[in-house]
């Protein structure tokens, strides 16, 4: 257990080290720094003082070993659009993408579970055949153009549900949230349904594929020759070992989530960490898109790494041969 | 035979017979979702290619353009005009040729990032798979570490970094190859793990092996033995990722970092259309939305039918 999880970890710093020399490179070398910092009035010695404050005279590898120590306190710089502190920038937006991807990975789990356990119990119905071709249309179809679709159908002819932004949001310590008000919530269930609905589909398959796979298996042909009732088999047993995919499906998800919220953002006008990305991108504000890549490496490895745990902890098969 | 082939020699007759009479051409005739699928694949990449003899307008000379002409809704509703059958957008160019040239766009970024990705992913494979050692160890660690982000990161991460790297004036010309640049790198580690996996196979056969007792050099092995007998998995995968880059390019533009909007691409106009949606001119964003879906949708259906096809398990 100990030595797995510790391989793991070793990986997972691994990948981190990859990415923090990737966004060092961009943030030092793509573009000059000082020259987005400073008017074009400021004289060669102005220039060289900032650049000798900033310490970007030192050794590369004196300043890769600031931008890590920087970066393990969370501390990015200043943007060069908006000349204020990265990370205060990208904090006060985290708490929109999270709430908006932890309601749509929920969403996306509540009705893709059912969905895929009835389309694989009922293989030939009509309403499974119409299930998969809705999955097939939702993998199809840009997330952009799902997300116009209903800001259109909602927004502009029924006038339902707002188009843009979070509602109104209530400030608990320094996070805010949109769960506490009627707006926030009415706010939040168009991107989350433009978010969720890939996730819907690919949950919804993989549960149907991995229930028509253990109904196969030979214990269920023997749960059933015992006489239990249907009910039991199906989700006492056949559910219950379909389950450990999707956890890991869904968890290796949620990173996902996280980043395509870019482009949900985006159409929704969402005030989230994917929004500012897409502005900093469009701008060239590298300390920005540097910040981000960070940030959304390390929640792509931390997610990794649970959901790895997690898959151990749940199959008592890897423990086995874990230990040998 | 029938007659027609009469004219043909005797290897491509057989060649052809054989063909029209192997699996695939069996399973795709069973299948009624495939045929229409092909059919509309092949009716909008034709729409495409002859855009400019198609359309009545150029969208892209502005000399043909009238404001006057601008915001008019789709022919069969009032104001509409026979010239424009799917009605105008706010610079009054017609709907209908700027959906043919935006396609042509689109379908030319997707297969030019499809190529560049393939490219770039079947060589690391091959040389992965068969020199194996450390370079397979570099080549498949990078290839971890990309896979863990989704594409879209990946193509933004690039496009914005070539776009500081070089300076605003050529921006507006070498969008089409910053663009192909971005999503091409990031689709090719699917090709490099299959290509590996297939080398990894094939470097082990006995014909790989006497090519190296005559002393064939391991560069001569990798392209002319080895590549031949890695590609039949790559079709598959190409199909499924032109609908994937496609789609990628839309939502690129949609976000303002792809195809600019003086020569749009699907994305682009989707982008422009959106701002007129809240004044009811729904037509500029439905339009090209629905061909975006359209050649996604039926592009992924003719995927779908070739892994089927190609796949001898689930026969």
């Amino acid at each position: 257990m100990i030595t797995f999880v510790l391989h793991r970890l070793w990986q997972a710093i691994v990948v981190m080290a990859v990415v923090a020399l990737l966004a060092f490179t961009m943030f030092r070398f793509v573009g000059d720094p000082v020259n987005q910092m400073v008017g074009i009035e400021t004289t060669p010695e102005q220039r060289e003082i900032i650049r000798e404050s900033l310490g970007l005279n030192d050794a590369v590898i004196v300043q890769f070993w600031s931008f890590i120590k920087g970066a393990v306190q969370f501390e990015f710089g200043i943007s060069y659009q908006w000349k204020k502190s990265v990370s205060d920038m990208i904090f006060s937006r985290l708490p929109a993408t999270m709430e908006l991807s932890l309601v749509s990975a929920v969403f996306s789990l509540i009705i893709a579970i059912p969905m895929g356990v009835y389309t694989g119990l009922n293989r030939n119905s009509v309403l499974s055949k119409f299930f998969l071709s809705i999955s097939l249309i939702g993998v199809s179809l840009p997330t952009f153009l799902i997300g116009i679709l209903l800001i259109y159908l909602f927004a502009v002819q029924l006038h339902m549900l707002p188009s843009f932004g979070r509602g109104e949001i209530v400030d608990v310590g320094g996070w805010t949230t949109g769960f506490l008000t009627v707006s926030g919530w009415k706010s939040l269930i168009l991107p989350a349904f433009t978010l969720g609905l890939f996730q819907m589909t690919l949950i919804m398959r993989l549960v149907r594929s991995e229930m028509l796979e253990v109904l196969r298996t030979d214990y269920i042909k023997f749960a059933r020759a015992r006489g239990l009732p249907s009910r039991i088999v199906n989700f006492g047993h056949a559910l219950k070992n379909t389950l450990i995919p999707v956890i890991t499906i869904t968890g290796l998800q949620l990173g996902s989530l996280i980043a395509f919220a870019i482009i949900t953002e985006t159409v929704f006008q969402w005030p989230g960490m994917g929004f500012l990305f897409v502005e900093a991108v469009r701008d060239v504000d590298i300390p920005i898109m540097s910040a981000y890549l960070l940030l959304i490496a390390f929640l792509f490895v931390t997610i990794n790494l649970v959901v790895d745990i997690l898959y151990f902890v749940v199959d008592p098969r890897l423990r086995v041969s874990g230990k040998e | 035979m029938t007659v027609s082939s009469n004219d043909l020699s005797p290897v491509t007759q057989s060649a052809v017979a054989r063909f029209l009479d192997s699996d695939i051409v069996y399973s795709f005739k069973q299948s009624k979702v495939t045929i229409v699928a092909a059919i509309v694949t092949l009716l909008m990449m034709c729409g495409a290619f002859f855009a400019p003899w198609i359309t009545a307008q150029n969208p892209f000379d502005l000399a043909t353009l009238d404001l006057m002409e601008s915001l008019m809704p789709p022919v069969w509703m009032e104001g509409g005009e026979a010239r424009f059958p799917l009605g105008t957008d706010g610079q009054g160019r017609d709907i209908f040729s700027v959906i043919l040239y935006g396609s042509r766009l689109s379908l030319m970024v997707g297969f030019s990032s499809i190529i560049l990705a393939g490219a770039v992913g079947i060589s690391l494979g091959i040389l992965a798979g068969y020199v194996g050692g450390r370079t397979d160890a570099i080549i498949m660690r990078i290839a971890d570490v990309q896979l863990t982000f989704p594409s879209i990161l990946i193509a933004l991460l690039i496009d914005g970094t070539v776009h500081s790297l070089f300076p605003q004036l050529i921006r507006e010309d070498s969008a089409f190859w910053v663009l192909v640049l971005s999503i091409g790198m990031s689709f090719w580690v699917q090709y490099a793990r299959t290509v590996r996996g297939s080398t990894l196979v094939e470097r082990n056969k006995e014909y790989v092996q006497a090519a190296r007792v005559i002393g064939v050099s391991t560069f001569t092995i990798m392209v002319r033995h080895i590549l031949p007998n890695v590609l039949g998995p790559v079709l598959v995968i190409t199909t499924i990722n032109l609908a994937l880059a496609i789609i990628l390019e839309a939502t690129l533009s949609f976000l303002g970092v792809g195809i600019p909007p003086t020569q749009p691409s699907l994305g682009t106009l989707i982008r422009i259309g959106n701002d007129f949606l809240f004044s009811g001119e729904w037509w500029i964003t439905f339009f090209p939305g629905a061909a975006l879906a359209t050649l996604a949708l039926s592009v992924n259906l003719l995927g779908d039918w070739l892994r089927d096809a190609l796949n001898p398990k689930l026969r």
